[in-house]
């Protein structure tokens, strides 16, 4: 028995035939295990033993999971005269195939070393699907996913990467077809199109959608499509109005800050008019020139204040709100939003939840300061908008009550917020342009300050807090050294969490 | 199972002798059954063999026609319970759950059952959910198998081998007169693979022989002194009978037994890791003709000692490979050889790890250390597979490229509440009052409701088993603060023993607490199985009973039902006033919400048909305008949906990425609830698409489209004088 066996062995040599492996990683719900299923159909029709398994139980919610597949040639079986014995899992760096349906699953296919240069074959679609940390950050919490084209480009046999769920979405189907195409395409599996394509068809579910998307991924594996490196953004296009304002950006303000600056201008003349635009551009004169005199050439200073100014001079009233909702642009972009056909009729309704502030933010000052004494009519006004308000555009009620709002708009600057917000503003640019001469990265970290004031209602209220204990504490930071680090970990410790518990540890390790 | 059709893998089990079958273990495992002539089959669902009575619910013509009667149990305790049957019948019957939890669950009855001992074949189908991908605690079955005497099977993880374990399963049974379990790991039950059929059997003794001619035993019943001579009938003829049958129909296997003067002892479910282990290491084929001997344990309790004394003999060395801990059969053996007087020298987790799932490039480490210390020649150095060059713990460091920083960018991505689910706003709405009134000590239940302990709600402190949220929270019950806890449970927890555990609990000991009964109309977290407050009709069960009115039958009088839980307000000042109310005693809200996996799979269809029957259809999504939103997420916060995410933000002056909703949004309407619960900003839309609308309808359309496009030329214009 001894010296049989042995003779057998040798006689298959270590080249004899083995298993193709096939590793799947996606999200539940996400169709990996249609995918699986074409694949052990396509092998089983085509002479291949095929095995499969996964561990789904709770994958169908979302969390990453692994589908496993081995095939194996039935004619070599034969020869052999048994069957092979297939594995449940995958063994790191025995890949002969990764397919990953999303960029992070993809690194995360590396990351366990399934991925290796002598032999697999990694499929990637390049499209993102955000990881709950990267959604619930307060700012920007998204990962650097150019590291997994990097990191795949230098693990994998080949790699192919293309937008598969782009190809999905356009072809009304799953992302399982295009990633079939495309994995027919790299003739990682012995098999002709055609048989990848019986085996949709023997799947009987959206076969016309799944065989479309199928052929686009099959050439998009092919010929990875380049992305069009594109000309450079083209100016924004300015109406009669602002034209002066456009060119006095040109002429008086630095070919690195036009962009933004220009933004800005065209933002505030939407916002307001032509002269709430030129005041913009004569609070920007003065940090213009502190920037020249004291910056680096990049004019970081001048274009941080810039957008942060052009923000915070068009803060979020009920005006603007009312104004942007009832837009013609905004209606169309809704249509195309859910892809409404010429026959279907489109209903919009906005969730709305004015309370007394934000309704008294926008009366003249005056009368919003009455209406905020503590009285009947306070008491009376926060009963009647104690709870949440439903508006159907799309109805000429709810159009026009939204069109009469933001036609309140020539009496913004009267408007009680109005007011608050240039005193808070124009004390930040104070800072701003006092802090500059002296020491310049803290001028930065100063102007980029207002990233905290977010949002509307105790979203703002809790902005507003934090932005002011974080600007109550340039003093103490002066004293220390390299005071815009220290700055960057407070606005850092701000953005951190919503219940304010960073940022009160960390104001409290510099008092 | 209302909501999903079996009825392709129904038809799976009509196949006829020489037939070949292709499909899933689980499923195979139901065909084996139908095979061995089986009476009665019941069970409760869990992963990973839910499948298994998902089939068979929906199987009633095939099993009316075998007269096999099957029965989705309320618990795995009933379904133990159910194998009394065998006792004084001869009939076969078959039990499933997922193990161990459910083997806890079902623990008292199988202790009885095994102690009188079975007439007919009894089998539990224990899905056992160990390691990568569980969701359980880490246990083993093995320890139920032995505590209790009964025989564990753990096959090989191919369809064939196990379609003939559980033949054998019931004959080892019957030889025997013990129940006997057949493990299943998660891999196997899901896994894909071929095997040939048999013909069904139908039984020759039925459930009607048994009930028109009842016999009784008192021999067989648990009560002195019956039970004493149990205890010495398992260890003097049970035992003997089982290790008798084992080693004469060959039940373990043994592969190139004389070959090495050394070898490796396995679990059965271990046969397919090792075996490509083997392969990769250049000791065996893709065919698994191993040149290191196998004896591979497809019985794992208990020992066959002539089996291992045969295979020792004349061997330096053995390796265990058993998984899990502790290490009963490593320990067994130390015994048995040291008795036997055979000198091999055991190995088993001196080279394998103690804890944790043998994953092949574990047990790719663990071999190539044996075969190194016993045989080091066979090993090719320049040949080790990947998998081999490196520690078990520290995969990473072995990767081409992988780096720190990549590592840092990969996130966890655990499961969490699909898009739409109803229980989402309950926790929302538990936010909100932790806002308002504190943090309170929240006793968490299993099932889909548990997500609430990870992001974004971050709810919930402990979870003690299926029914036993407020169990959970049973000691919190002192009159020295008028802060309550807060306890969850889910529809499925609550019949399967919560009503009695929980409730009942809560009412006779004067608990105030308040209890949230999560009620989505089926055990959703197993598949969406039907229970007794279940909307939907099912002819062959009792179904829309109430959870409230059972509440209220056992004593509770503050019993508050929120209908729509998507009602964050609703929900919020419902909970508040649970928490603040000044009547004391337990308080129970019934939150109901219709699971939306499930109502998606059956209404998506009826939706599409009726449209395009012409017939009026309204979708619902929801949106979020990017040039209103700022980008602080507090709605993603308060909410976690998978199709609530974010996008580059489209403003040139911001950076920070907006909100957006997916195409996968079914307009549930949590978001629009939420922004208007917590005030969060005016960004959210509703977006309502009708198909076919009626003629009148249009009408209006066409109306108030004129008038608002008029003074959308109004706005054109100024826009068009600012930005051109």
């Amino acid at each position: 028995m001894n010296t049989s066996s042995t003779a057998q062995y040798s006689a298959l040599g270590s080249r004899a035939p083995s298993a193709i492996t096939i590793a799947i990683l996606a999200m539940g719900g996400e169709g990996g295990g249609v995918l699986a299923d074409w694949i052990v159909d396509l092998a089983e029709h085509s002479g291949f033993f095929a095995q499969k398994t996964s561990v789904p139980g709770v994958a169908q919610r979302t969390g990453s999971t692994i589908y496993y597949c081995e095939i194996f040639p039935e004619n070599a079986a034969q020869a052999a005269g048994k069957e092979p014995v297939l594995a449940l899992s995958p063994v790191l760096g025995e890949l002969d195939v990764v397919i990953a349906s999303e960029l992070m699953e993809c690194g995360r296919a590396i990351q366990r070393g399934l991925v290796t240069p002598d032999r697999t074959t990694l499929i990637a679609s390049t499209h993102r699907v955000y990881s709950m940390s990267e959604r619930t950050d307060l700012a920007d919490g998204r990962v650097d996913a150019s590291q997994f084209i990097e990191a795949g480009t230098a693990a994998a046999r080949s790699f192919v990467r293309t937008d598969f769920a782009h190809i999905a979405h356009d072809t009304g189907s799953v992302i399982s077809a295009p990633l079939f195409g495309a994995l027919a395409a790299t003739g990682a599996l012995p098999f002709s199109r055609e048989q990848f394509e019986d085996a949709v068809r023997r799947g009987g579910v959206g076969v016309d959608s799944s065989l479309a998307a199928f052929a686009i991924g099959f050439d998009a594996a092919v010929a990875p499509a380049r992305k069009p490196t594109g000309a450079p953004p083209a100016d924004p296009s300015v109406g009669a109005r602002m034209r002066p304002a456009a060119a006095r950006v040109k002429s008086a303000f630095p070919a690195e800050s036009h962009a933004i600056v220009l933004a800005g201008v065209l933002r505030l003349g939407d916002y307001q008019d032509e002269q709430y635009a030129a005041e913009y551009l004569d609070k920007l004169d003065n940090i213009r020139d502190l920037d020249t005199e004291f910056g680096k050439g990049d004019f970081f200073l001048l274009n941080e204040t810039a957008r942060h100014l052009a923000l915070w001079m068009s803060y979020e009233d009920a005006i603007r709100v009312a104004d942007l909702k009832i837009r013609r642009a905004r209606f169309e972009r809704v249509h195309d939003e859910v892809q409404a056909r010429a026959d279907q009729l489109v209903r919009i309704s906005e969730f709305l939840h004015p309370r007394i502030d934000e309704i008294a933010d926008i009366l003249p000052a005056p009368l919003g300061r009455w209406l905020l004494r503590p009285g009947l009519v306070k008491r009376v006004v926060e009963r009647l908008t104690r709870n949440g308000r439903i508006v159907e555009t799309t109805s000429l009620s709810g159009f026009l009550q939204l069109y009469l709002i933001a036609s309140l708009r020539p009496l913004r600057r009267r408007a009680l917020r109005f007011g608050r917000e240039r005193a808070l503003m124009q004390s930040w640019l104070a800072e701003v342009a006092r802090v500059a001469s002296e020491d310049y990265a803290l001028a930065c970290e100063i102007a980029m300050c207002p990233r905290l004031l977010k949002g509307y209602g105790d979203t703002h209220a809790r902005g507003s807090r934090n932005f002011a204990a974080v600007m109550g504490a340039i003093c103490a930071l002066r004293m220390r050294p390299n005071a815009a680090e220290g700055l960057r970990r407070l606005t850092d410790a701000a953005l951190a969490d919503d219940t304010g518990e960073k940022l009160t540890f960390a104001l409290g390790a510099i008092s | 199972m209302a909501e999903r059709s079996f009825k392709k893998e129904v038809q799976k089990l009509y196949l006829g002798d020489g037939a070949e079958f292709r499909g899933e273990g689980i499923l195979a495992v139901t065909k084996a059954l139908l095979q061995s002539g089986v009476s009665y089959i019941a069970g409760y669902q869990g992963a990973p063999i839910s499948h298994l009575m998902d089939v068979l619910a929906d199987s009633s013509d095939i099993l009316d026609e075998l007269g096999v009667h099957f029965e989705q149990s309320a618990s795995e305790a009933t379904a133990a319970a159910t194998l009394a049957a065998s006792v004084n019948y001869p009939l076969r019957g078959a039990v499933t759950f997922k193990s161990t939890v459910g083997t806890n669950v079902a623990s008292d009855a199988l202790a009885n059952l095994a102690s009188g001992g079975v007439t007919g074949g009894a089998l539990i189908i224990v899905g056992e959910d160990y390691g990568d991908g569980s969701s359980i605690m880490q246990e083993r079955s093995h320890a139920f198998a032995m505590k209790s005497q009964m025989w564990l099977l753990d096959p090989r993880p191919n369809l064939p081998s196990i379609v003939r374990a559980v033949e054998q399963s019931f004959e080892l049974s019957e030889a025997s007169n013990t129940p006997v379990m057949l493990e299943l790991r998660i891999r196997a039950c899901h896994v894909h693979g071929r095997f040939v059929a048999k013909d069904n059997v139908r039984p020759t003794f039925t459930l009607k022989d048994a009930m028109e001619k009842p016999v009784r035993d008192v021999s067989r019943i648990v009560l002195p002194p019956a039970s004493f001579l149990h205890e010495q009938e398992k260890i003097h003829t049970r035992w003997p009978a089982a290790q008798r049958f084992i080693e004469a129909r060959g039940l373990n296997e043994f592969f190139a037994e004389q070959s090495q003067d050394f070898g490796i002892i396995l679990q059965g479910g271990m046969y397919n890791t090792i075996s490509r282990s083997l392969e990769l290491l250049g000791l065996s084929t893709p065919f698994g003709e191993s040149r290191v001997p196998l004896l591979v344990l497809n019985v794992t309790y208990p020992l066959c000692d002539a089996d291992i004394r045969r295979f020792c003999s004349g061997k330096r060395g053995v390796l265990v490979v058993e998984e899990g801990q502790p290490n009963f059969i490593e320990q067994s053996l130390h015994a048995l050889l040291h008795e036997a007087d055979v000198p091999s020298k055991i190995h088993g987790k001196d080279m394998l790890p103690m804890a944790g799932e043998y994953t092949a490039p574990t047990m790719i480490q663990g071999v190539l250390k044996f075969v190194m210390r016993y045989a080091p020649h066979l090993i090719d150095d320049l040949r080790l597979p990947a998998a081999a060059r490196t520690a078990p713990t520290r995969p990473l460091a072995m990767l081409p490229v992988t780096s720190a920083s990549l590592t840092s960018q990969i996130h966890p991505r655990p499961p969490s509440f699909c898009t739409g689910c109803p229980e989402r706003p309950i926790f929302t709405a538990m936010k909100l009052v932790e806002r308002e009134l504190g943090v309170h000590h929240v006793s968490c239940d299993i099932g889909c409701h548990l997500f609430s302990i990870l992001p974004p709600f971050n709810i919930g402190a402990t979870t003690m088993g299926y029914g036993l949220g407020w169990a959970g929270a049973a000691a919190f019950n002192t009159k020295e603060t008028s802060r309550r806890t807060i306890s969850i449970m889910g529809d499925g927890g609550f019949w399967h023993n919560g009503l009695t555990s929980g409730v009942g609990n809560a009412v006779f000991n004067k608990t105030d607490s308040v209890l949230i009964v999560v009620d989505n109309s089926y055990t959703a977290a197993t598949g969406g199985q039907d229970i007794l407050s279940s909307a939907a009709t099912v002819p062959a069960r009792t179904t829309k009973l109430s959870i409230a009115n059972a509440v209220r039958g056992v004593g509770v009088k503050w019993v508050r039902s929120v209908t729509r839980t998507y009602d964050v307000a609703k929900m919020r000042d419902t909970l508040k006033e649970a928490l603040t109310t000044k009547s004391r005693g337990p308080k129970v809200i019934v939150a109901q919400g219709e699971c939306a996996l499930n109502r998606e799979r059956r209404e998506r269809p009826l939706v599409a048909r009726r449209a395009k029957e012409g017939k009026r259809v309204v979708r619902e999504r929801f949106g979020v305008d990017a040039d209103t939103c700022t980008g602080d997420h507090s709605c993603i916060r308060l909410s976690g949906c998978p199709s609530l995410t974010i996008k580059d933000n489209p403003d040139p002056l911001r950076t920070d990425p907006v909100a957006t909703v997916l195409d996968s949004c079914i307009g549930c309407g949590l978001c629009g609830e939420v922004a208007h619960a917590a005030v969060l900003c005016p960004s959210f839309y509703r977006s309502d698409v009708i198909t076919n609308p009626s003629a009148i309808e249009r009408l209006h359309a066409r109306v108030r489209r004129a008038v608002i496009s008029l003074v959308h030329r109004r706005i054109d214009r100024r826009l068009a004088s600012i930005l051109g």
